[in-house]
């Protein structure tokens, strides 16, 4: 789906609402008031049945905006209250999601469905198609059994009128480890124990009700207290803003950060270490590697893919090696990852030297609410410059790239990238697990995002003209190795 | 016989209120009407900075008409409009 579409408006322009209420002298009170000011008495009703639906599902996603969860909201309790709870708790919350009730609009169940068009032909090739006798003629019609259908969709390919059709849910649809299922009324409910938090959900509703809880409040909260938080940016966010990513390190710091830290620079130890694992590897027979950064795809390895890992890299994320940097130069510091996607939320959870996540998507949020033009602004130098490989990480095939970078030639690379975790792209790589070895290549790239890390779920530029910003802005970077001399 | 010009705003707000999107008009445009349109990235217009006013962006300038809440589709539907009402 266009991710640029109305639900993802609203969202940022209530997250840019909230921030604003957090800076101002009142922040329960204004944040309380937000869904009144963007829906005042008597204005059009844009999306939903009447104007206290519309307030409701605005306080709802302020609610999620504050890092708590819908699931333990009691509605008595005013959002001012929600408000001053946030500030309370001293850790983000666990469980990376929420899905927003009132939002949700408990789509029909995912099922075959026979429209208007069904001419009940002669041939009936879909009576026929139907391996599971689901499919009969009643009163000249086709009529599909919802309790023997398995929606093989197979009568829908058949029907030359094209009269089947798939109605899919579109939350569910786009999850590949089926971590979504619907409760007695219909809603969507994530079970944690198999979602790999990819986001793709967050992504693909056209309500916009599942959302991240995020750590925005938290992280304002540090530093209005005068606290030294770091910021250790991704390499895809150079492609994001309409600036450098010089001026966005000024931005930045005019945004309440005290130092900004390029998580390029470890990117160039992944990239150096994974290249001597893989000629290790590839020395001792292994057939194949794959990488080891992307958070969606360790997730998935540990809840769903256990068999692959003998042939997972040992390697760490770039976000690892970067954050051990920063906290052991700075262990009084606050630090925040800043991400271009819902997965990392997670690493960061689970990693003591990273204490929070702020979303590209959160970021421009906070541009906004702080008026901070990127483009005007002076450029800042980064005490340390990261090398051209390490700055191309969030491009597709560039953790491959520069792992062959690294390598220098010694050993034979054929890289094979799987572009997004899908029900598919999971299959194929459970089959190379199984068989031991991987026809397409020898080190397997694995992006849990469709296009690479710029292809996150909370970016904000599309990928074309993210990845052309990027890698006009590294050609002339250093590179992370000089190549060989033959 | 004057172009109709076509300003999108690349301005921090309208960037990440939509307009990062209406970046494919720089290249659907000249396409479309080699001779008619002009089209560009601008700076911040300075329609955001007033109270809330980024509920409405993006802001997409054509000729001296401002676009709010600008898409791909209303722009180009906008530029129709202006053709055929016979402006070139
Ligand atoms: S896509 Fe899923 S979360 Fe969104 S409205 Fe439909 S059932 Fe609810
Ligand atoms: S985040 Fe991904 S794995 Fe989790 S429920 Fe959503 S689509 Fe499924
Ligand atoms: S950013 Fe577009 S009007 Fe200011």
């Amino acid at each position: 789906m266009d991710k640029n579409n109305q639900a993802q408006h609203l969202k940022r322009e209530i997250l840019v609402r909230t921030i604003e209420a957090f800076l101002s002298d009142n922040y329960p009170e204004n944040t309380r008031l937000i869904a009144y000011d963007m829906r005042p008495q008597g204005c059009e009703v844009p999306y939903r049945c009447c104007i206290h639906k519309e307030r409701d599902v605005i306080q709802h996603r302020i609610i999620a905006n504050l890092g708590l969860s819908m699931e333990e909201i009691d509605e008595r309790k005013l959002l001012s209250d929600y408000a001053k709870k946030a500030l309370e708790r001293t850790e983000p919350e666990k469980d990376v999601l929420t899905v927003l009730e009132t939002a949700c609009q408990a789509c029909v169940p995912s099922r075959m469905f026979v429209t208007d068009l069904c001419q009940g032909c002669v041939a009936r090739p879909c009576v026929e198609s139907c391996k599971f006798g689901a499919i009969s003629i009643q009163n000249g019609r086709s009529v599909i059994d919802g309790s023997k259908c398995k929606n093989c969709t197979k009568c829908m390919q058949v029907c030359p009128y094209h009269a089947i059709v798939k109605i899919v849910v579109p939350c569910e649809d786009a999850c590949p480890v089926g971590a979504i299922t619907k409760d007695e009324g219909g809603h969507a409910t994530i079970d944690f124990d198999k979602c790999i938090t990819c986001g793709k959900c967050v992504a693909a509703c056209p309500f916009g009700a599942i959302h991240e809880k995020s750590q925005i409040i938290d992280i304002l909260k540090k530093m209005q207290e005068g606290k030294k938080v770091i910021a250790m940016i991704a390499p895809s966010i150079a492609g994001q803003l309409p600036c450098s990513i010089y001026q966005l390190h000024t931005a930045l710091l005019k945004s309440g950060f005290s130092e900004v830290v390029e998580v390029a620079q470890g990117a160039d130890i992944t990239a150096t270490n994974e290249a001597k694992e893989f000629k290790e590897r590839m020395e001792k027979g292994d057939k194949f590697m794959t990488t080891s950064c992307c958070a969606g795809y360790n997730n998935l390895i540990e809840q769903h893919l256990p068999e692959i890992k003998p042939f997972v890299s040992s390697t760490k994320t770039p976000l690892y090696y970067t954050a051990e940097l920063v906290k052991k130069d700075n262990p009084e510091a606050i630090t925040v990852f800043l991400s271009p996607c819902v997965a990392k939320r997670r690493e960061c959870l689970d990693n003591p030297n990273i204490d929070y996540l702020l979303s590209y998507e959160e970021m421009g949020a906070l541009f906004i609410a702080k008026k901070i033009e990127v483009s005007t602004l002076d450029p800042t130098p980064f005490k340390v410059e990261a090398s051209r490989e390490g700055r191309n990480f969030g491009l597709l095939g560039g953790v491959a790239k520069s792992v062959e970078v690294a390598d220098a030639g010694q050993t034979e690379i054929k890289p094979h990238i799987i572009n997004g975790l899908n029900k598919q792209s999971i299959r194929e790589l459970r089959g190379y697990a199984k068989k031991g070895e991987c026809e397409m290549g020898n080190l397997v790239e694995v992006m849990c995002c469709e296009g690479g890390c710029i292809g996150g779920n909370c970016c904000v530029n599309s990928v074309k003209t993210a990845s052309k910003a990027i890698t006009e802005f590294t050609k002339d970077c250093k590179p992370l190795k000089e190549p060989p001399t033959k | 016989m004057s172009k109709i010009e076509v300003k999108i705003c690349m301005g921090t707000t309208c960037f990440v209120m939509g307009a990062s999107h209406l970046q494919e008009l720089v290249e659907i445009l000249p396409a479309k009407y080699p001779d008619t349109v002009d089209v560009m990235g601008v700076p911040c217009l300075d329609l955001c900075s007033n109270e809330s006013k980024y509920t409405n962006a993006p802001y997409v300038k054509i000729n001296d008409e401002i676009i709010s809440d600008a898409t791909t589709e209303k722009v180009l539907k906008h530029i129709e409009r202006l053709l055929e009402d016979g402006q070139e």
